[in-house]
């Protein structure tokens, strides 16, 4: 039950004086129910890699094995792999064309060859999901504001009942609460549903909160891969490649260098609350 | 996948026919265009063959990479030919039923494809040697003397000059909501021509958008730039005539007449 990648390399136009190098010698493994963010600078490759999970892009060396079948074997079914891999590209409210909202949602499950009443059905989920209320399921796609529109696409996806979620950059654009709410929503169907969740993001503080394992890319390539804990304590190695790590990282490291005695390991607000309480109190024991 | 199109594409690089001034490039791909339909014999067909080929040996830009911009005409060419081959009137070769082939069929439609994939490539080596923005500045003063019947040259200039810089980018926006759609199970490949023409609906429709959207935020951009048309506007880098250029002229202009002389002759 995983999703394998062995030796990924991908190059964009090659032969022309355009070739450039996106991905080089790529493995990774992630199992199912995994919530796995993926974070890079721009042109990191991150959006590359994930354009491989469910067969869009082929790589130019290296192969894709999904519950141990190579993807590219010429009779592996790559309809099924993209209903069982849902890819929700970065923008996502730019692919909606139906006249309604609710007919959008559809549009996938209809793809999948599923009835009217089935696929109905499913878009009626999906729309739940993303907290999008009933009023709105017959209004024009292009009446909704940016972040409804957003989750709309979101649910274009999640009609197809995939096993992995993969999201690029699904905060991008959103309002805090907006952010907040979204990736609440991703939390609870990882949890919930057991869906195995990709977060492809730039934002450490994003992802911090959420993800229970970091891939970190630079340069086409994978340069950390582990709890958050572990990636954000190489926060100077980060900064090089323009990543930050969260804000509470450096507050941390600031106070153990000053003299208080706390773990710096703490990645969110929450943890370092409590890592500065428990400082503190032992301090004033002493 | 969409990528592929070359029509319209600049091919970077710093060949001799990339120095050349844009407006000694129109004139040429005018000339060449002209030169294309006057030949009628083998001997004018080679000579605009040598130019072409030579140009696109100046220009360094592979010719594979050239033959891929025929791609997307393909179906006009065919399409062309045969109408060609079996319309002309003449001395038969072939017959069945209401069809023919005809000697001058074979003749015509032979040079008509030589003409139509010399057309392109011609063209398309001025557009790969030039960026868009130089094209469209050698157009303006190019043909800035029009202004003078009240021709908006700087506006069609401009319009042009849009017009070609969106065309990458709607192609990589086409790129993009194709993936976006595939990943929703859409299929753009199978099926009949029916099915296909429908399941252009979900890219066409965002695509269309989309359009929109990016033609009112330029339009904003540009009136927050306060654009306001031609009218003494001035320019960061004018085009000035070299001495290469005039050379330029001067192989243009003995090619043109010397297809000319031939034609009278012959």
């Amino acid at each position: 039950m995983s999703l394998i990648l062995n030796h990924v390399s991908y190059v964009y136009e090659p032969n022309t004086p355009l070739e450039s190098r996106a991905l080089t010698d790529v493995s990774l493994q992630i199992e199912q129910g995994e919530f796995v963010g993926i974070i890079g600078h721009t042109g990191s490759g991150k959006s590359t890699l994930i354009q491989h999970l469910n067969g869009i892009l082929k790589p130019t060396a290296g192969e894709i094995f999904f519950h141990g079948r190579d993807i590219y074997d010429g009779d592996f079914p790559l309809k099924e792999l993209r209903s069982k891999v849902g890819l929700v590209f970065q923008y996502p409210e730019y692919q909606l064309f139906e006249t309604t909202v609710f007919e959008d949602v559809c549009f996938g499950p209809k793809n999948l060859g599923l009835s009217e009443n089935e696929a109905g059905l499913r878009a009626f989920e999906a729309l739940e999901h993303v907290k999008i209320s009933k009023e709105m399921f017959y209004q024009s796609p292009f009446e909704l504001s940016g972040g409804q529109k957003r989750r709309v696409a979101i649910a274009g996806v999640l009609a197809m009942k995939p096993e992995v979620l993969v999201l690029d950059e699904p905060t991008a654009g959103l309002d805090p609460k907006g952010r907040d709410q979204l990736l609440a929503e991703l939390k609870r169907l990882n949890e919930s549903m057991n869906m195995t969740i990709i977060l492809v993001s730039h934002s450490m503080e994003d992802v911090a909160n959420y993800v229970r394992r970091l891939v970190v890319m630079d340069e086409g390539r994978i340069a950390y891969d582990g709890t958050p804990k572990e990636v954000f304590f190489h926060y100077r190695e980060l900064e090089k490649m323009g990543l930050m790590a969260p804000q509470v990282t450096y507050l941390m490291h600031e106070l153990k260098e000053r003299g208080l005695m706390v773990d710096e390991n703490a990645t969110t607000v929450e943890e370092a609350k409590e890592a500065i309480l428990r400082a503190m109190t032992w301090r004033n024991r002493m | 996948m969409l990528r592929d199109m070359t029509i319209g594409q600049y091919y970077p690089g710093k060949s001799l026919l990339h120095q050349l001034d844009p407006r000694v490039k129109l004139t040429g791909a005018l000339v060449f265009v002209v030169s294309a339909f006057l030949f009628e014999n083998w001997i004018s067909f080679a000579i605009v063959t040598a130019f072409l080929g030579t140009c696109i040996i100046l220009s360094r830009v592979p010719f594979r990479y050239m033959v891929k911009g025929l791609k997307p005409v393909v179906v006009i060419l065919i399409l062309t030919a045969v109408l060609n081959l079996l319309w002309t009137p003449g001395e038969i070769l072939w017959q069945y039923r209401f069809l023919k082939i005809t000697k001058q069929g074979v003749m015509n439609s032979g040079y008509m494809l030589v003409r139509l994939i010399y057309l392109v490539l011609g063209t398309s080596l001025m557009t790969l040697t030039t960026t868009p923005t130089r094209l469209t500045d050698g157009m303006e003063t190019g043909l800035s003397w029009m202004k003078l019947f009240k021709v908006p040259v700087h506006e069609i200039a401009m319009t042009m000059s849009i017009a070609l810089r969106f065309i990458p980018l709607l192609l990589e926006e086409t790129d993009k909501i194709m993936k976006a759609q595939m990943a929703r199970g859409a299929d753009f490949e199978t099926g009949n021509i029916f099915r296909r023409a429908k399941s252009m609906v979900p890219l066409l429709v965002p695509l269309f958008v989309s359009a929109w959207r990016r033609a009112g935020d330029l339009a904003m951009a540009m009136e927050a730039r306060c654009y306001h048309g031609g009218e003494g506007r001035t320019k960061m880098k004018p085009l000035k005539y070299r001495k290469k250029d005039f050379c330029s002229y001067g192989v243009l202009s003995v090619y043109l007449v010397g297809l000319i002389v031939i034609k009278v002759i012959l």
